[in-house]
């Protein structure tokens, strides 16, 4: 097992399957009355949050704690770094806590990268700038073997803001590793050049969404990161909708089993319309339940044995 | 005096292996304990089998098939993997969670008797029994297991044991059944002798 999760690319196939097949039998904790196992007993986990992201923190913090592993959640407001604190003068502090695992959200690509240089622990990329979210691409590996049985030739669509999408990107990783093929759609302004080629070689790039769908397995809503908008990226947010949300006319040209995700918080009205999020066909809720699983699987495959 | 040097080294010492249960001994020993549930537990009513991965799990469906044979009674089987309840995780390399399968009536208020291949230690029965108090209540937990080779470092004990092996710490016994390795055997490795 490898020691630290910083990237989709990180994962070789076996891998990535270890985690999903480990998410699996955590998901069955879920469904018990204790949802708590022993496995982590005595390690501590810090979710070091450089940006606000309620979502993920949660997600790791229940992981971590149904694993019996202490959790300290450290957010950056209030703390030492609005004081002036560098990142590695924090992560010399945690090292010195003795923290086990350190879950870390940083506005800057490649922070991640660097901690894992600083610390002696395991270093779980949680969101980095706009680089890569791999727990969230194995959340949506995961859901989409539950619903559709498998990964390898599946076709998946993302659709959006794949330019400030770090979920973009580790999907594309993941899922080339795991036998998908994968498609991004959005306008051109949010599609870099090179990416395709640069992630991986047989990714396919689209500015035609309706095109697209008739042909695909899994459809991934990315959200509009309109704190990121600094720039004009698309005439208005109803010429955006217009051509790439996904409303109740365009799933309906979906195949039949096709599924329709999102990685949450959702723009409603903007990306996806309330009929398609709320439609059998979406997974955004399970998404979040899976996504506990799987970090309870990173997590346990990371710090469950002695692996240093 | 010098003596000549094959006088004076003895021969190469050769680790031992040593056949304890041939697979017709293996298959009678299954047969017993399957006659000591039934005898002990007045019929096997109400008595659900839990194997422990890996051996746990073949030896618990072939006791249950012998009950069945004998009796004409259905012992539901299930699976506890214990991975994840285990105290010495922190001391090998991460080990894979494998599924814990129980039977659809569940555990709680049944007879829950244990099977494993070797008891040694007890840590491992120690987990088994954290494991099972995270996903039922049964009225009662029994132990089957296959071999019995002492050593305990907790007060554990079975309650059916196919065969009592007197070891010493550095020598391991080794069981293989058909289902997983092919062959039905229970084999002692080690100890060195001349």
């Amino acid at each position: 097992m490898i020691k630290h999760l910083l990237s989709g690319g990180d994962l070789d196939a076996d891998t990535a399957t270890e985690i999903l097949d480990t998410a699996a039998e955590m998901a069955t904790v879920a469904g018990r009355e204790i949802k708590k196992l022993p496995a982590l007993r005595g390690r501590t986990v810090v979710n070091l949050f450089y940006e606000d992201s309620t979502r993920t923190r949660i997600s790791f913090e229940a992981a971590a704690k149904r694993l019996s592993a202490d959790v300290i959640n450290f957010s950056a407001k209030g703390s030492s770094v609005t004081k002036g604190e560098s990142l590695k003068d924090t992560a010399l502090t945690l090292q010195a806590m003795g923290a086990d695992a350190v879950v870390v959200r940083h506005p800057a690509s490649g922070a991640p990268h660097r901690l894992a240089n600083w610390v002696d622990g395991s270093v779980v990329n949680a969101g980095d700038g706009t680089h890569e979210h791999p727990t969230q691409a194995l959340l949506d590996a995961y859901t989409m073997r539950a619903r559709l049985g498998r990964l390898a030739g599946l076709s998946v669509a993302v659709v959006g803001d794949v330019l400030h999408s770090r979920v973009a990107r580790s999907n594309v990783l993941l899922l080339s590793t795991l036998g998908a093929k994968v498609t991004l759609v959005g306008p051109p302004t949010l599609i870099p050049v090179d990416i395709a080629g640069a992630l991986a070689p047989a990714t396919d790039v689209s500015y035609d969404l309706d095109s697209v769908l008739p042909n695909v397995d899994v459809v991934m809503m990315l959200r509009v990161q309109r704190e990121r908008m600094n720039d004009s990226y698309f005439p208005s947010a109803r010429e955006y909708a217009r051509r790439y949300g996904l409303d109740g006319p365009r799933m309906r040209r979906l195949p039949e089993h096709a599924i329709v995700m999102h990685p949450g918080p959702m723009n409603r009205g903007m990306e996806i319309t309330p009929e398609v999020a709320d439609s059998p066909r979406s997974t955004i809720v399970e998404q979040v339940t899976n996504g506990v699983s799987v970090r309870m699987a990173v997590l346990y495959l990371l710090l469950g044995g002695n692996n240093r | 005096m010098a003596y000549p040097p094959a006088a004076r080294s003895s021969p190469p010492r050769q680790p031992s292996v040593k056949v304890i249960l041939a697979s017709a001994d293996v298959q009678r020993v299954v047969d017993r304990i399957a006659h000591q549930i039934l005898e002990k537990t007045q019929g096997a009513a109400n008595t659900v089998l839990l194997g422990i991965p890996t051996r746990g799990t073949p030896l618990a469906r072939r006791l249950a098939d012998r009950i069945s044979t004998f009796e004409d009674v259905s012992v539901p089987v299930g699976v506890l993997d214990i991975t994840l309840y285990r105290d010495d995780l922190r001391r090998h390399a991460t080990r894979a969670v494998g599924p814990t399968e129980l039977p659809s009536g569940g555990i709680d208020g049944k007879r829950v008797i244990l099977v494993d291949d070797v008891l040694f230690s007890g840590r491992t029965v120690r987990a088994a029994l954290d494991a099972l108090n995270d996903v039922g209540r049964p009225a009662s937990v029994q132990l089957a297991v296959l071999v019995d080779r002492g050593h305990r470092e907790l007060p554990i004990r079975a309650d059916y044991v196919g065969k009592n092996i007197p070891t010493a710490l550095a020598e391991s016994v080794k069981v293989t059944l058909a289902e997983i390795d092919g062959t039905d055997e229970v084999k002692l490795y080690g100890g060195t002798h001349s």
